[in-house]
């Protein structure tokens, strides 16, 4: 479990407005202490900069974050682990805990891409180059929602592909590229524009088939209930949808 | 004289007079207590997967076709790679054990550079030198037309580089605690070093080198990271029993836990199998 926090400028705001509990309602309409993020890999960049700017907005709040695969988050949520608000990469995985109020938000969508090395030097312009003898293709595995993504994609093209390896997860995938293993991967958009100057995006229409959507919720246990409706309202504030529309991301 | 005076390896109940047990008074408790609370420690993360485990579907998952060609796959390459170990890894454990040189310090912490390295990050290693822009690796594309990433030997070196420190040490521990009279005695009887190698310095450390041989090929056999970072993962030729009991995590906690128990059972069958036939026989 990764545990991504300002924990410097949290302290620093603990300090100054001399409070630190979760819900003791006094700044901020009650936006105060800890709230606990559970997100998404895909969205680490993106969130890390959201929280940063949440905590700016609301003095005396820290957002703590654990980035990791949105299956490996929802058992750890089932278990038991202490989280306020969660934001999956598939509608399925948010399904799967039990969440404080009604339908989830898709608050954001990913769709996906042909990443290859650097200027393309395959010449790769379709889905129907990846069947080329000789190129080296990766793909998720059909179980995480890149690979589902990716399947529904190549049947929507009416390519049949065998693919040297089936990646565990999108960073998998797209670590091949960069080190130059495969020619080829299909991964989201937005992860070639963080891996931007190694790796060369191909935009393909049957993307459109395989669109993915990110639902975020307050779950039903969440410690800090005030805080992480904050959280989420600010997700979907105009200020937010900028920074992840920056990244790559669509509006829902 | 002393050849005779210390044999090399006793049976278990001749090592203590009659007696000495009830003399020497019960386990202490100062040993006893920390002694269970490891054991409860290590055992009950076990009891947890029985309790969640579906038994009434357990036939079923096990007949799934993908099931039955990752655990072959992962025995064939955990042997595999233990091989590969035993036959890199005790000259290298002779060679830190028995020869003076110098730098010998710095080499022996060399190895143990695998079991710190966190394995994701051994695989990428292994790709910058194996892999198809690596070091050797693109000679031996050019060269050869050997790839080994995506490859079942892949799948071995992987295994190989995260398991063979456990040999290494293993042995070398076992060299180093071994009476080096014996190999003395061999020389002086007029053995050369490679003679007295194996006819009196390998059955010497026998029990040490098959210590380490079977934390050698269980660690092979639970190598995660960097076989699916070297090797990739594909059913058949690179998914072993890990890489399958990750990717069905991701959708089936359930079929997860039984992939997990079938690839224990199967280990500990065949290490009790092994410890009764070659480990404790005298």
């Amino acid at each position: 479990m990764r545990l991504r926090t300002s924990i410097v400028a949290g302290a620093v705001a603990l300090v100054l407005t001399g409070c630190g509990t979760p819900g003791d309602g006094t700044a901020d309409g009650g936006v105060t202490g800890t709230v606990t993020v559970f997100a998404a890999a895909s969205l680490t960049a993106t969130f890390d900069r959201i929280g940063r700017d949440f905590e700016a907005a609301h003095p005396g709040s820290t957002v703590m974050f654990n980035f990791a695969g949105s299956s490996a988050l929802a058992t750890q949520i089932t278990e038991g682990a202490p989280a306020d608000v969660f934001a999956s990469a598939a509608p399925r995985h948010l399904a799967a805990v039990a969440t404080a109020d009604g339908t989830p938000a898709v608050f954001v969508r990913n769709q996906l891409v042909i990443a290859v090395a650097a200027g393309n030097p395959e010449g790769v312009r379709s889905l129907s180059d990846l069947t080329r003898p000789g190129l080296k293709v990766a793909l998720c595995a059909e179980q995480v929602p890149c690979g589902s993504a990716a399947s529904r994609a190549l049947d929507a093209a009416g390519v049949a592909l065998t693919p040297v390896t089936l990646e565990a997860d999108v960073r998998g995938a797209l670590a091949k590229v960069r080190l130059g293993e495969v020619d080829a991967a299909l991964v989201y958009r937005t992860d070639t524009r963080s891996t931007a100057p190694d790796v060369t995006a191909v935009e393909f229409p049957e993307s459109a088939q395989a669109v993915n959507d990110y639902p975020i919720a307050v779950l039903a246990d969440a410690p800090n209930p005030t805080a992480a409706h904050a959280f989420v309202a600010h997700v979907r504030s105009a200020q937010s949808r900028a920074v992840l529309a920056e990244a790559g991301f669509q509006a829902p | 004289m002393t050849l005779i005076a210390h044999p090399v390896r006793r049976s278990a109940g001749s090592r203590r007079p009659r007696g000495a047990r009830r003399r020497g008074g019960g386990v202490p408790v100062a040993l006893l207590l920390p002694a269970l609370l490891g054991l409860a420690f290590l055992t009950l993360p076990l009891i947890g997967l029985l309790a969640r485990t579906p038994w009434s579907t357990l036939p079923q998952r096990l007949a799934e076709p993908g099931v039955l060609a990752a655990l072959r796959l992962s025995l064939l390459t955990a042997t595999l790679a233990t091989l590969l170990c035993l036959l890199l890894g005790v000259p290298l454990a002779w060679l830190l054990a028995r020869v003076e040189f110098p730098g010998r310090r710095l080499v022996r912490a060399l190895v143990t550079v695998p079991l710190v390295l966190p394995p994701v990050v051994g695989g990428v290693a292994l790709l910058l030198v194996f892999g198809r822009r690596g070091l050797i690796g693109g000679w031996l594309d050019q060269t050869f037309g050997i790839t080994l990433p995506f490859t079942t030997t892949g799948v071995v070196f992987a295994e190989a580089f995260v398991a063979m420190p456990f040999l290494v040490i293993a042995v070398e521990g076992a060299l180093r605690g071994a009476d080096r009279r014996y190999e003395e005695a061999a020389a002086t009887l007029g053995a050369g070093r490679w003679t007295t190698f194996t006819h009196v310095t390998v059955p010497l450390v026998g029990p040490g080198l098959a210590a380490g041989a079977v934390l050698c090929w269980a660690r092979a056999l639970g190598e995660f990271g960097a076989t699916i970072t070297f090797a990739g993962n594909f059913p058949g030729r690179t998914q072993t029993m890990p890489l399958a009991v990750y990717l069905a995590l991701e959708t089936d906690v359930e079929a997860a836990i039984v992939l997990s128990l079938i690839l224990l059972v199967v280990s500990v069958v065949i290490l009790a199998g092994l410890r009764d036939r070659w480990i404790s026989a005298p």
